[in-house]
């Protein structure tokens, strides 16, 4: 466990040094943004409408006493979306998907000598590899993330106003109630770290694979389960941290 | 000139190379033959500096090379291609993009010289019009010249490739050790192989160092091979029945 954070923060420090070449670093990145973004917007679009719509709905059947005002529905949703669903949720969803993803890619080219072949062209691999990925995640994952909130509390607003729960003027007026704008920074604070961790575990995962395609497949789930419990365990300390 | 001086190397205290010494010589294709497991890959390794070695130095003309990091060791490389055992070339990047990677990241050349170079070497291993293909998509005979074209892209003084024909069928095989030593003759390369295809040995080895259970356990040339006494090399280099047919002739 000890020697398996050193291993870590060793891959970490070598990626963190500075691109042999800034064309190159920039080159790579735009593949990995285009590779996050282009792959991800639909799933996230899709779950966060839906959950926003569970939850609007939810939260409606649990408080239909007369004396709690309608607009509480809009508000409730809302803060749900906003500081628990689209941070958290989003990031562990992102984890099962490109974590892996990133994890088995980086294995592959480690079992088939591709990051050897890095290496003896004189190229730092770790810093030509998981660098560009740790940044598309930390840039991207927070602008997927303020999307989802969108689309999570347009999906509340439909799904309560179709089946005729709340009004729209009383739940939209619930979503402008208390308003308060740290409730998104600690929001994008979350995703900022969150990324960190599901790229770097992932591509620490992956560039130290050894053995063949098994060996790529372990790593993989690795990634996955490690991230997941880091990203819970990181939630309740910058919740503990930034909110009380 | 490739001087590699009492190499020893051990994993989790099981030694793998015991004291090696031997030269690899500029302009020839020297071999590195044994068994599967004999140390080899290890040895390679140690050479172009994927592995650290425990004792002993390795020396790139004069210049001492093993256990070297940073910026010095990164100079040495520059004069090096690798080929690697299954090819290892970038599974995302086209043919082209391949081969133009060396010449990117070491080069400020402007697209169309990098473009020209590219087109040179895959003239040199006898590949065209498949330059926006990508790996998948072309045969094991073609990943291994692409390969090689990669690998001498920046024109290196050193060429090291391991098993460069595993996994080929004989005539494909054949024809990657021609052009291999061809190249290393045309551009007077120090070409260090490693193979265990006494095909290879009997073709190309114009210098060859047998390593048995991590040791080198003899040295010499293809013709030197046919007529060796020591027991061990002739085990391995009649351990097939074609050759033992020729033997007993
Ligand atoms: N990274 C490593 N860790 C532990 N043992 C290794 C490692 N690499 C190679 N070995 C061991 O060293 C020995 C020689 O391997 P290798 O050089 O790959 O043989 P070959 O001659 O087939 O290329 C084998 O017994 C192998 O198990
Ligand atoms: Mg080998």
């Amino acid at each position: 466990m000890i020697s398996e954070i050193g291993k870590y923060l060793m891959v970490i420090f070598q990626a963190f040094k500075k691109p042999d070449k800034g064309s190159v670093f920039i080159k790579q990145l735009v593949i990995d943004f285009r590779y996050l973004g282009v792959s991800s917007i639909g799933l996230v679009a899709f779950i966060s409408l839906f959950t926003g719509g569970i939850i609007a709905l939810q939260t409606a059947y649990n408080i239909d006493n007369p004396l709690v005002p309608m607009w509480l529905i809009g508000y409730t949703t809302k803060q749900m979306m906003i500081l628990e669903f689209s941070p958290t949720i989003i990031s562990l969803i992102l984890v099962g998907k490109v974590g892996s993803s990133i994890a088995s890619e980086i294995g592959t080219m480690r079992v088939t000598q591709q990051i050897d072949a890095l290496e003896v062209m004189g190229i730092n691999p770790a810093n030509y590899l998981i660098l560009p990925k740790i940044t598309a995640a930390m840039i991207y994952n927070p602008i997927l993330i303020v999307f989802s909130m969108g689309v999570g509390l347009f999906g509340g607003w439909f799904a309560v106003v179709i089946t005729g729960q709340v009004t729209s003027v009383a739940f939209v007026d619930g979503l402008q109630s208390f308003w308060d704008p740290f409730s998104i920074t600690y929001a994008l604070i979350k995703t900022v770290v969150f990324a960190f961790i599901l790229a770097s575990v992932a591509g620490y995962k992956g560039f130290t694979v050894q053995g063949g395609s098994v060996e790529v497949g372990k790593a993989s789930t690795q990634a996955v389960v490690i991230s997941s419990v880091l990203i819970i365990i990181f939630d309740l300390l910058l919740t503990q941290m930034l909110l009380t | 000139m490739i001087e590699v001086k009492n190499i020893s190397k051990s994993f989790d205290g099981q030694e793998v190379l015991k004291n090696i010494s031997t030269t690899f010589e500029k302009g020839k294709t020297n071999l590195i033959i044994g068994q599967s497991g004999s140390g080899k890959t290890v040895l390679m390794k140690c050479c172009i500096g994927l592995l650290d070695t425990d004792e002993g130095e390795i020396k790139f003309d004069g210049r001492r090379f093993s256990n070297l990091k940073g910026i010095n060791q990164k100079n040495v490389r520059k004069e090096m291609g690798v080929l690697f055992q299954g090819g290892a070339l970038f599974d995302s990047y086209t043919v082209e993009e391949n081969v133009m990677f060396p010449l990117n990241m070491f080069t400020d050349n402007t697209l169309e010289e990098k473009r020209a170079r590219v087109n040179e070497v895959l003239t040199h291993v006898n590949l065209e019009n498949v330059n926006s293909k990508f790996p998948a998509e072309i045969s094991g005979g073609m990943i291994k010249r692409v390969a090689i074209a990669r690998a001498i892209a920046l024109n290196p003084k050193y060429l090291f490739c391991d098993e460069p024909n595993s996994g080929l069928d004989p005539k494909t095989a054949e024809v990657i050790d021609e052009l291999i030593s061809e190249l290393t003759e045309k551009f007077q390369m120090t070409t260090v192989i490693n193979t265990h295809d006494m095909n290879s040995v009997l073709q190309i080895g114009q210098k060859i160092a047998y390593l048995y259970k991590g040791q080198l356990w003899w040295e010499g040339d293809h013709q030197g091979i046919l007529e060796t006494t020591n027991e061990e090399l002739n085990d391995f280099v009649f351990s097939t029945e074609l050759t033992r047919r020729l033997k007993h002739r």
